[in-house]
């Protein structure tokens, strides 16, 4: 069949990054193409280009045979393709129905005017066609996280067009909401258009997907029937090499537990979290996107306030207030969002390398140059950071030279126990194989590693222990040994509904307030 | 295996690539942003002080060239702190009412037969005060700066317009008016100007060499990130708008004591001049970049332009609009840069990676 | 179906309105009881014709705080463009009165299109750009006018009736600030750039990546904004029959005012123009209130940055408050 969309030799530069170099791909109707790639592979980069968010700086797209070039999203639209993005792109304070039809409103063809009732009847069928109860005149922020993706793949159905992209459509859904999304998928398979379907799980892909593009650092690395090929085969194609070189967890001796959690809780985020760790231990935390790992890992670090629960360090229990007492205690924490949180953009390498230890560098409030000079060259050096100086602005560096930097400053401030929350999302797979190495070593120098990460493979690699979160509680805990890919993914999807059940019993029994917003909301 | 080889090699072929990059780029930013922006500034200087040396006879003359420094001292007390707001990312439009509230706070004091120590002490502690119900406001409740300053623009001023009306205190002591009016022993520097002097190189040391001033330029380039790194950046910004509130007060002493009055209106639209000055001395208004001694060339620049322009003859008003483009203008220049900057690199990239 | 009612119902009577209504209704008590004379049909006409000015510069400042900006130089339109409005009608009495506002119209729209042009092509930040052209356009009026003022009796008399008229019983301001109104809540309801508006103001990158340009909306508010400060200058110089250098000096103020208390989130993306209008009314009944309760109008500005903090208080506080309880529903 002829192909509705074909992508040949893209080249799309950033200032300081080659996102794109020389990619492929051929799209026809009827099909499910899985888009694959670990992160920074450019598949986002390649989806905003498809969509017309970003321009290409050289190579062609053909639709239906006739070059084409998005100028801007809209043109993306009325050629009829649709995205579902992966970061949040809604509008919180406006209506499913205007979220949903935000960008080509339904119009009265004689006065011009944005026609309200069309809308809302369409987003109400809409909705029903996809199982979904949810009134059109709801405001999205009172939508819950999977709710809140289920209007955004309703958005993209609703401009009926001939190819829909879904960038990680399952990451947030549950296993019954995910069931849901095939049949939606299907659907859309039989009606003739074409799905570009990225994911990072291999069982989804297994599943729904016909037919593959593998991309790799920017470059088009190969493309096949799915039902031609093997897991392993694609995993190969991704990384470039076989998964035991890419997580080379040293055997490490397990010394005397440093931290318990006991019952931890934050309202809204997380409940009833309690675990410990030892010296030399990498605890793996795995879950969804939205379990709560993250939000748990920044209440330990002090960042975020909690509503119960403790913490005890050497069976102590310590203040949980800010992120410097946590440091004091030997606490560190490389956070999600590199970008935003882990690294100051605008300052230099020496200057993000003190900047945790700013106060210990200097005499009464008052910097010394020296120490700083020497606290920067004791740990960039050994972090292997490639740049012309160490003066050189964060922002020009690459990824992986960034989160080296990260991990720079925190192993600086020597701590006992290390929390790293996704620590190789977005980085290239050689920096990846070193950072690593490098928590493996630092395990077996005997110190506390906590892990959360949303790569399965990661997780069972480099832990000692695997602990898996759901809906904001930890829905099961996996020894080394015994820790098995399909055990861990449905204690992440798929204990969920049960589990509701139970909370809404508590609630009702003891809060009158949400109980009365419920009602408001229906 | 060899697939592994190639990869890296790759890998070390594009961290050389983007090392070119980098030095380029550092290079560019320390010509553009710090030296270019300073130099360019100080030519400018330069070639204004020549420019009414030609123009006017009264200009380039000692006495007068001290005494202009009565016309300008204030507001250059007032940028101090400012750059530390603008420079992590707040914004403060209400200092000029601040200095209403405490000129209306001294003058009632006076009129009660307080002394000069006193009124300063007042002056200072309700300029800081004022600065602290910014800061609770901003940091406590989490408000934007501009929505709050903008409202304790009214709040403030308003007070000293509810109890003064159209009336205004001009019985200050004796012991006052040296704040505003008196010189460095016997020679021509007014004290003014050396209090500016003074507190320039405070907060100069205090920006540049010291824990805090680091933690501002972090919280500037991202608060997210500064929180992350330990830093309290609500305590930080709280602080920084109390600091605000005490160089007004500062500023309110010397203006009472130099021009002898207040009414409800003084000092009014000196916010937008402050900002000017600052934003003019290179501090980016979205925080994180710029250096104190470029503002204090800006203050000198814009100084002497408008004590230029008097002796020309140009009325206040056309200052004022001069003041209000050259705010845009300093602006404008660094954005157009920055648009340029980043095609040419852009450019450099495809001509290195064919 | 209990769903459907309740969620349409809430739609129709937004909790700020509701509120709103209630408080103005507390306060012309308040004041009634303290005065008697002053809940009368005449002298809520005036107040709603001392108001209209307000609500209609409001209304622009709506929008642009709604894109999640600021407009600071309203006031300094509304001088400027009235200057010159009124010495064109003292230069030039035989040009028709409604020429002569328009004139002083496009004349906001241009200063509009000024900061439009600095804010979206310029990318200086609202709050910089218009606290510059602030100073700028007052500082443009004292040039124009040579520091003169133009006086009631300099002007004509169909240039003062442009509000003081009256066309079925209602003076001709306030058939302005409806039709101000009625068009502008149609903008923002039913057209696509309007809703494009809160779409910028709500979530920047998702309205980039559904095709909206940021720059043109950026653009058109502050058109928009200068548009009906134009518009009020003219109609505030024929209303008070003088054209002074100091016009609607601190009347940003209030425009964000009106705004804040109709709630509308100083951060942009939500509000809605009704909320804005009954600000905007609140505060004309304060403004008229003061005297009634023998408060100096000294009292004005002190009242009003009160008045601001007060209710950017109440919204951030309702704000937290539903966001807490949102995070008890959600997981517990």
């Amino acid at each position: 069949m002829d192909p509705i969309l074909e992508v040949k030799d893209i080249t799309k530069y950033f200032p300081g990054i080659k996102a794109l170099d020389g990619v492929h791909l051929c799209i026809r109707p009827g099909e499910v193409h899985a888009l694959i790639g670990e992160n920074g592979a450019g598949k986002s980069t390649l989806v905003k280009i498809l969509t017309g968010v970003y321009s290409i700086t050289s190579g062609q797209v053909f639709l239906d045979n006739r070059p084409i070039e998005f100028r801007n999203a809209i043109e993306a639209q009325e050629a009829g393709i649709a995205a579902i993005h992966q970061e949040a792109s809604m509008f919180p304070e406006l209506s499913v129905t205007e979220n949903i039809y935000m960008g080509h409103h339904l119009r009265n063809s004689k006065t011009g005017m944005i026609d309200w009732k069309s809308m809302k009847s369409s987003t109400r069928e809409l909705l029903k066609k996809m199982d979904l109860a949810i009134h059109p005149d709801t405001l999205v922020k009172n939508l819950g996280v999977a709710q809140r993706h289920m209007v955004e793949i309703a958005k993209a159905l609703s401009l009926d067009a001939r190819v829909v992209i879904m960038d990680e459509p399952t990451s947030a859904l549950t296993l019954r909401e995910v069931e849901d999304l095939y049949k939606i998928v299907r659907q859309l398979k039989k009606a003739g258009k074409a799905i570009i379907f990225i994911s990072h799980k291999f069982d989804e892909i297994f599943e729904i997907c016909d037919y593959f593009t593998v991309l790799r650092d920017g470059k088009y690395i190969g493309e096949g029937n799915v039902a031609d090929t093997t897991v392993n085969n694609i995993i190969r194609m991704m990384v470039g090499r076989s998964l035991d070189q890419l997580f080379p967890k040293a055997e490490a001796e397990v010394g005397k537990r440093v931290l318990e959690v006991r019952g931890l809780s934050q309202i809204g985020y997380f409940k009833d979290i309690s675990f410990t760790l030892n010296q030399g231990e990498i605890l793996g935390f795995f879950g969804l996107v939205g379990a709560g790992r993250s939000e748990l890992m920044r209440t330990i670090f002090g960042i975020d306030p909690h509503s119960a629960g403790q913490v005890l360090l050497d069976g102590k229990p310590i203040a949980l207030t800010s992120p410097k007492k946590a440091m004091q205690q030997g606490i560190a924490f490389v956070p999600e969002d590199r970008q935003m949180q882990g690294i100051v953009l605008g300052l230099s390498i020496a200057k993000n390398i003190t900047l945790p230890q700013i106060d210990a560098v200097s005499r009464a409030g008052v910097l010394n140059a020296g120490r700083e000079r020497s606290l920067t060259e004791e740990y960039g050096t050994a972090m292997e950071i490639r740049a012309a100086g160490w003066q050189v602005d964060a922002d020009t560096l690459s990824g992986g030279n960034q989160q080296k930097v990260v991990l720079a400053k925190w192993l600086a401030t020597r701590p006992r126990i290390l929390i790293l929350d996704e620590p190789t999302k977005g980085i290239d797979v050689a920096t990846k194989a070193a950072v690593h190495k490098l928590v493996s070593d630092l395990a077996a120098d005997g110190i506390a590693v906590i892990m959360v990460s949303s790569e399965l493979p990661e997780v069972l690699g480099m832990s000692d222990r695997i602990f898996v979160m759901s809906e904001g509680r930890i829905t099961a805990e996996f020894a080394r040994a015994e820790a098995d890919s399909d055990e861990i993914m449905k204690a992440a999807t798929g204990h969920s509904i049960q589990q509701r059940e139970t909370n809404e019993g508590e609630m009702e029994a003891g809060m009158m307030e949400a109980v009365m917003m419920e009602e408001e909301k229906g | 295996m060899s697939d592994l080889h190639d990869l890296q090699n790759r890998k070390t072929g594009l961290v050389q690539g983007s090392r070119l990059v980098d030095e380029s780029s550092l290079r560019e930013r320390l010509i553009l942003l710090f030296t270019k922006w300073e130099v360019l500034l100080s030519l400018l200087f330069v070639f204004e002080i020549v420019l009414f040396t030609n123009l006017s006879p009264y200009f380039f003359d000692y006495f007068n060239l001290m005494n202009a420094a009565f016309t300008f001292s204030e507001k250059a007390v007032m940028a101090l702190p400012m750059i530390f707001i603008i420079m992590s990312g707040d914004i403060d439009i209400s200092v000029a009412s601040i200095i209403s509230l405490a000129s209306f706070a001294m003058g009632n004091a006076a009129a009660g037969g307080a002394d000069g120590a006193v009124l300063v002490l007042i002056g200072l502690a309700v300029g800081l005060g004022a600065g602290m119900f910014n800061g609770f406001f901003v940091t406590r409740l989490g408000m934007p700066a501009i929505a709050v300053t903008l409202a304790t623009q009214s709040l403030f001023r308003g007070i000293s317009q509810a109890v003064l009306e159209d009336q205004a205190y001009t019985k200050y002591p004796e012991s006052f008016s040296f704040f505003g009016q008196g010189y460095i022993g016997n020679t021509v520097i007014p004290f003014e100007l050396l209090i500016f002097a003074v507190l320039a190189l405070l907060m100069g040391f205090i920006l540049h060499k010291t824990t805090y001033g680091r933690k501002v330029y972090a919280i500037g380039n991202s608060k997210e990130a500064a929180r992350f790194s330990g830093i309290a950046v609500d305590r930080i910004r709280f602080i920084n708008f109390a600091l605000n509130g005490l160089f007004s007060g500062i500023a309110a002493v010397m203006l009472t004591s130099r021009i002898g009055s207040t009414r409800p209106n003084i000092a009014l639209g000196w916010d937008m001049e402050v900002i000017t000055l600052v934003v003019l001395g290179g501090v980016s208004i979205s925080g994180g970049k710029g250096t104190l001694p470029g503002v204090v060339v800006a203050i000198l620049l814009l100084g002497y332009l408008k004590f230029g322009m008097g002796l020309m003859n140009y009325s206040a008003k056309v200052m004022v609009i001069t003041t209000g483009i050259l705010l845009l203008v300093a602006v404008l220049i660094p954005n157009f840069l920055d648009m340029v900057k980043a095609n040419r690199k852009l450019k450099m990239q495809q001509a290195l990676n064919p | 179906m209990h769903t459907n009612r309740t969620a349409a119902v809430k739609n129709i009577l937004r909790k700020r309105e509701v509120s709103l209504l209630v408080l103005i209704g507390v306060l012309l008590l308040a004041v009634t009881l303290r005065a008697p004379g002053f809940a009368t049909g005449q002298n809520a006409s005036r107040i709603i014709n001392d108001t209209s000015i307000l609500i209609m510069v409001s209304i622009g400042q709506f929008f642009v705080i709604l894109a999640g900006g600021i407009d600071l130089s309203v006031g300094s339109i509304i001088a400027f463009s009235g200057m010159a409005a009124s010495m064109l009608n003292q230069a030039q009495p035989g040009i028709p009165a409604f020429v002569v506002l328009l004139v002083g119209t496009v004349i906001g729209v241009l200063l509009g299109m000024l900061n439009g042009t600095l804010v979206a092509f310029g990318k200086v930040p609202a709050i910089i750009t218009t606290l510059g052209t602030m100073s700028i356009f007052r500082g443009m009026t004292f040039v124009l006018s040579k520091g003169q003022w133009v006086t009631a009796h300099e002007m004509t008399q169909s240039y003062m009736n442009l509000p003081h008229g009256n066309f079925l019983g209602v003076s001709n301001l306030i058939w302005w600030g409806v039709l101000v109104s009625a068009v502008m809540l149609t903008l923002s309801s039913y057209t696509k750039s309007g809703r494009e508006i809160y779409a910028i103001g709500g979530n920047r990158t998702a309205a980039k990546f559904v095709g909206v340009s940021e720059k043109k909306i950026q653009f058109m508010i502050f058109t928009i904004s200068g548009l009906l400060s134009g518009l009020s200058g003219v109609m505030w110089t024929a209303r008070y029959a003088a054209a002074v250098n100091e016009t609607a000096s601190g009347f940003e103020l209030q425009t964000v005012a009106a705004c804040v208390i109709g709630g509308v989130s100083i951060a942009g993306g939500s509000g809605a123009i009704p909320g804005v209008i009954l600000g905007a009314l609140f505060l004309g009944i304060i403004n008229n209130a003061l005297p009634v309760i023998n408060l100096s109008p000294f009292y004005q500005m002190f009242i009003q940055g009160f008045i601001v903090l007060f209710a950017m208080l109440i919204n951030t506080l309702s704000a937290r408050h539903n966001e807490k309880m949102l995070l008890n529903r959600r997981r517990q």
